[in-house]
């Protein structure tokens, strides 16, 4: 797995509950004393055992997790660089959903190692939208859906988010398995709140 | 006015930063993202080289030399502040001229100082696609940057930690410092042979460092050929360097070994076709002759008696002289070594 994500998931557990937290995580990880570097790629054992030894400590299901993982990428001010880089998507909510298709060729123009799951954002009618996200990293739909929904407090949009396991057959654990995953996006109201202002121009220090 | 209002309207939606002039050079319609960066001063009406400074074709100081001229491609910037650089491209007209106006590289600061949005832009322009790689890159820049600063630091932590010298392979002068250090109370008698190369600078300052390194290295490579396996070879200086012997005082065999070092340091090495010549002044203390010396002592010792040796005329070897009273604050000075030719007295 790739720096960048498993720093993020550090930068989650530091910043969300404590430097404290992922000690303990890393030590029950059997892992130690332990950092990741985000230009470095690491074992993808490495990750799934930090994740596990993370959902026990905190007694969550690995579902709820994810989605805050997600949420916390969008919202916290420390990782503010990935927000602004997912609003270039779009002036609007629609917009930045339609902006997905290309999610992991741009990340691959910023990071050519980085390789996301390939995602594909389908229009059903009645502003309902599926977004399929393709196989390559367990759980990475539940990040999406909290992704999503940070996104949509971003750009003021009323959003209902729904993971579609029944389609790819999901996992007890709340992952997939490796088959892909389905968010279920409605739209309720694209311009239902405020959201926050976006300058093209101000770069993220 | 030959360009008419469905091709303004045309124009105004698909190239938001263009500009028409009419065969005098007077401004006749302006792009609407082109306008809001003076928005203050419509542009229709004002003369394209009051607005616009030409940098390129450059010798141009009339509108109709620009026509004249047959170029296509155009650089301007603000005749006022901020100065904002420009990329154009101009296609005459029957009556007079569209330019189509970019930023270019100045994209980045145009948008910040004009406060632009993606609205501002064709949906085709890849304005926004810049801006995000050039946000992207700046991040990922920001984690190289603390990647290598990372790696900096346990380089230099590494770097201190380290016994060996990179140029030569040999030990440094940490690890001699070391190895002596153990020596003291082991009661394995030993003896400290200290070399200093004469005539190296020459040879750094007529051939160059290239030749000096070349040098030090075939040095280095002697010194092991001519040493045991278990003697510490140590590159301690520049061009200095100490040998450890185990279990070795025996000055015959020390005096052997040390005459062996001088003569095959002195058969001229060669660098690129040209010959290095070099050779070494060697000082001696054997620990069984200094028995109150510490080990540092024994070093400094030996370092008195390069320093005679030197002062005996170079490419000599001189043992330092022999004391078994009490241990003195001032080290003694080296002995003559009679035997073998080594340094007059005096």
């Amino acid at each position: 797995m790739h720096g960048l994500v498993n720093r993020a998931i550090q930068s989650f557990v530091t910043n969300t509950y404590g430097g404290e937290c992922w000690h303990r995580v890393t030590e029950a990880a059997g892992l130690g004393e332990f950092e990741f570097e985000a230009m470095l790629t690491y074992d993808d054992a490495v990750t799934e055992a930090l994740l596990t030894a993370f959902c026990t400590d905190l007694g969550r299901s690995r579902g709820e997790v994810l989605e805050d993982l997600g949420t916390y990428l969008v919202s916290n001010p420390a990782v503010e660089s990935l927000r602004r880089l997912l609003r270039f998507g779009g002036d609007t909510y629609i917009d930045f959903l339609h902006s997905l298709d290309d999610l992991n060729d741009r990340a691959r123009l910023a990071v050519p190692d980085l390789h996301l799951p390939a995602l594909e954002l389908r229009e059903d009618g009645n502003g309902r939208y599926l977004l399929s996200c393709g196989p390559g990293m367990s759980g990475f739909g539940r990040v999406m859906i909290g992704i999503l929904r940070a996104m949509a407090d971003d750009y003021g949009a009323l959003v209902m988010l729904d993971h579609d396991g029944a389609e790819t057959g999901e996992g007890p654990d709340g992952g997939a398995g490796d088959a892909g995953e389905v968010i279920v996006v409605t739209l309720v109201e694209s311009a239902f709140a405020a959201g926050r202002a976006f300058d093209l121009g101000a770069r993220a220090g | 006015m030959t360009c008419n209002d469905t091709l303004a309207r045309l124009l105004a939606r698909l190239c938001p930063m263009h500009i028409v002039v009419d065969d005098t050079g007077v401004i006749r319609r302006a792009g609407p993202t082109l306008q809001k960066l003076r928005p203050d001063h419509p542009m229709p009406g004002q003369r394209f080289l009051d607005l616009f400074e030409l940098t390129r074709p450059r010798r141009t100081c009339r509108f109709d030399d620009l026509l004249a001229s047959g170029e296509s491609k155009l650089n301007v910037t603000f005749r006022t502040a901020p100065h904002t650089a420009l990329k154009g491209h101009i296609v005459p007209l029957p009556g007079c001229a569209v330019i189509d106006l970019s930023f270019g590289i100045s994209l980045i600061d145009a948008v910040r100082d004009y406060a632009l949005s993606s609205a501002d832009f064709a949906p085709t322009s890849l304005a926004t696609e810049l801006l995000y790689l050039v946000e992207a890159k700046s991040a990922v820049m920001g984690e190289y940057g603390q990647l290598s600063r990372r790696l900096q630091a346990a380089r230099v932590s590494a770097e201190e930690q380290a016994f060996t010298d990179t140029l030569t392979g040999l030990k440094n002068r940490r690890a001699m410092d070391h190895v002596l250090a153990r020596k003291a109370g082991g009661g394995i008698p030993y003896s400290v042979m200290h070399i200093d190369l004469d005539f190296f600078k020459q040879v750094n300052d007529t051939l160059g460092h290239a030749a000096g390194d070349h040098v030090l290295q075939q040095v280095a490579r002697i010194l092991v050929e001519e040493t045991r396996h278990e003697d510490t070879v140590a590159r301690v200086g520049g061009d200095e360097f100490v040998i450890v012997f185990d279990d070795l005082t025996d000055r015959p065999r020390l005096r052997r070994i040390g005459q062996r070092l001088i003569d095959r340091l002195q058969q001229p090495m060669q660098f690129r076709g040209r010959p290095c010549a070099i050779s070494a002044s060697i000082g001696i203390a054997p620990s069984v002759e200094q028995p109150l010396s510490t080990p540092a002592g024994l070093l400094r010792l030996a370092d008195l008696a390069l320093y005679d040796a030197k002062h005996a005329g170079r490419s000599t070897l001189c043992f330092a002289a022999p004391r078994s009273g009490t241990r003195t604050a001032c080290p003694p000075g080296a002995e003559v070594d009679e035997t073998q030719g080594g340094c007059p007295p005096g």
